[in-house]
């Protein structure tokens, strides 16, 4: 039962950027699941306390290693830790992967925009590798939406499928620094940009938002402003309990 | 059985008895929601109830903001594990907006403003347990937050605390709503733990 606390082995550590990075654990007994669902990791201190955070999965392979990418948060209690202190070879207890709403599924035929905030790219990322490994030849876009170059996540894979993947395109927007070169300036995130930028409202296509509170609230309701049906558009908060409002 | 991390401390915050099992308590307003959020002009605002003989109780803005308005002071806690404590809100108990309905089921679905549902035991909507918020820390309920009107079920998981409540359908049977097809636990009582399916 996917519910339960499990047993993971961490098997990799891998920095993402200076503040966040991609940790491979080992489930025994793990029985597939779907790109963009989150687990629940548990760390419990020497004295028996314990502290529970949800991440999404980023990996899409369905064999027994999952990975999760983690950002740190300032003032975070399990983020940092994750990040800076967590060794290959250390154990820790995980729970899922759950979730049956914010997925996508390899029988889907609809083309698919995923719109990524920052960290939110994780479980869009999931769908992405998942949809690159499957036969499914809809056509997949990513627009995400960074601070500055070094903040992105996977930035390697993703060149490297935007280049060859006939059915994989990713745009970049910048808000406060740009690469070298970059044709420009960082800007906010405005609904021209974003239109400019995403698959055309007809057809419609299945529509995925991930980033902190504000990020994924100003997209949907330029999506629905611009014409994308509401029913379409599937959105996730990231980045703990930030963006409070 | 637990797997000991050693290195990490935490933050914490035990000996609270106010925060149920797994949670952890924020001083923030966290949004979970599964898409855009619906824009309602309280014009058009309606709530219902409907019942099984088909008879169905409705209140405009006007007549619903007529039925007596009651001060809730709450914790409130998200299967996401966040907490909340001591939050103040304003709104109409669901006894007051009951008081005239006739039925022997024991469910209920709530239907918000877009599409969301959710199923509750009718039993957890009464006795002042459940209200119609429209008012959050003394200022109107913020759309992202549910406005113009959410349900507040507090003593539940947040997420059947249907935000752009649009009214209630008595079932004879316990429907599973929208995040409870999706994995998520048909009652959710955080005390109990009851997050996932």
């Amino acid at each position: 039962m996917s519910t339960m606390w499990r047993v993971a082995d961490v098997v990799s550590g891998v920095p993402e950027t200076e503040t966040s990075r991609t940790i491979g654990l080992r489930v025994a007994g793990l029985d597939g699941y779907l790109a963009g669902q989150h687990i629940d990791i548990r760390l419990t201190a020497d004295d028996g306390y314990t502290a529970v955070r949800s991440y999404s999965v980023a990996s899409a392979r369905m064999d027994e290693v999952l990975e999760i990418t983690v950002d740190e948060l300032a003032n975070g209690e399990v983020s940092p830790y994750l990040v800076r202190d967590l060794a290959v070879g250390d154990q820790l207890e995980i729970r899922g992967p759950v979730g049956g709403w914010f997925v996508w599924r390899p029988s889907n035929p609809n083309p698919v925009q995923l719109i990524a905030g920052g960290s939110g790219v994780v479980p869009l990322m999931s769908m992405v590798r998942a949809h690159e490994e499957s036969g499914n030849p809809s056509q997949f876009r990513l627009l995400y939406s960074l601070k500055s170059p070094e903040t992105g996540f996977y930035q390697d894979e993703l060149r490297t499928l935007d280049r060859e993947s006939a059915k994989f395109t990713v745009d970049y927007v910048y808000t406060r620094k740009v690469p070298e070169a970059w044709p420009s300036l960082p800007a906010r995130l405005t609904a021209e940009t974003l239109l400019a930028n995403i698959l055309p409202a007809d057809p419609a296509p299945d529509i995925f938002v991930c980033g902190q509170t504000v990020f994924v609230e100003t997209v949907a309701e330029w999506l629905v402003q611009a014409g994308y049906p509401a029913a379409t558009i599937k959105t996730e908060r990231f980045g703990g309990t930030g963006g409070t409002r | 059985m637990g797997i000991i991390s050693s290195g990490f401390h935490g933050k914490r915050q035990r000996g609270n008895p106010a925060i149920p099992p797994g949670q952890y308590e924020t001083e923030g307003f966290p949004v979970l929601t599964a898409g855009p959020a619906p824009n309602i002009p309280l014009d058009d605002w309606e709530f219902f109830i409907t019942t099984e003989t088909g008879r169905r109780h409705t209140w405009s803005w006007d007549s619903f903001m007529a039925l007596p308005q009651v001060e809730i002071r709450t914790d409130i806690h998200c299967v996401t594990s966040w907490s909340r404590l001591g939050t103040s809100w304003r709104g109409v108990s669901l006894d007051a907006l009951f008081e005239d309905v006739q039925t022997s089921c024991e469910f209920a679905t709530a239907h918000s403003y877009g599409g969301y549902t959710t199923n509750v035991p009718l039993d957890d909507l009464l006795d002042g347990r459940a209200w119609v918020a429209w008012e959050f820390d003394g200022e109107p309920l913020e759309r992202a937050h549910g406005g113009p009107a959410r349900l507040l079920v507090p003593h539940l998981y947040f997420w059947k605390s249907a935000k752009w409540i649009n009214g209630i359908e008595l079932t004879q049977d316990d429907v599973p709503g929208f995040w409870e097809s999706n994995g998520y636990h048909l009652h959710g009582d955080p005390w109990r733990e009851e997050r996932y399916s």
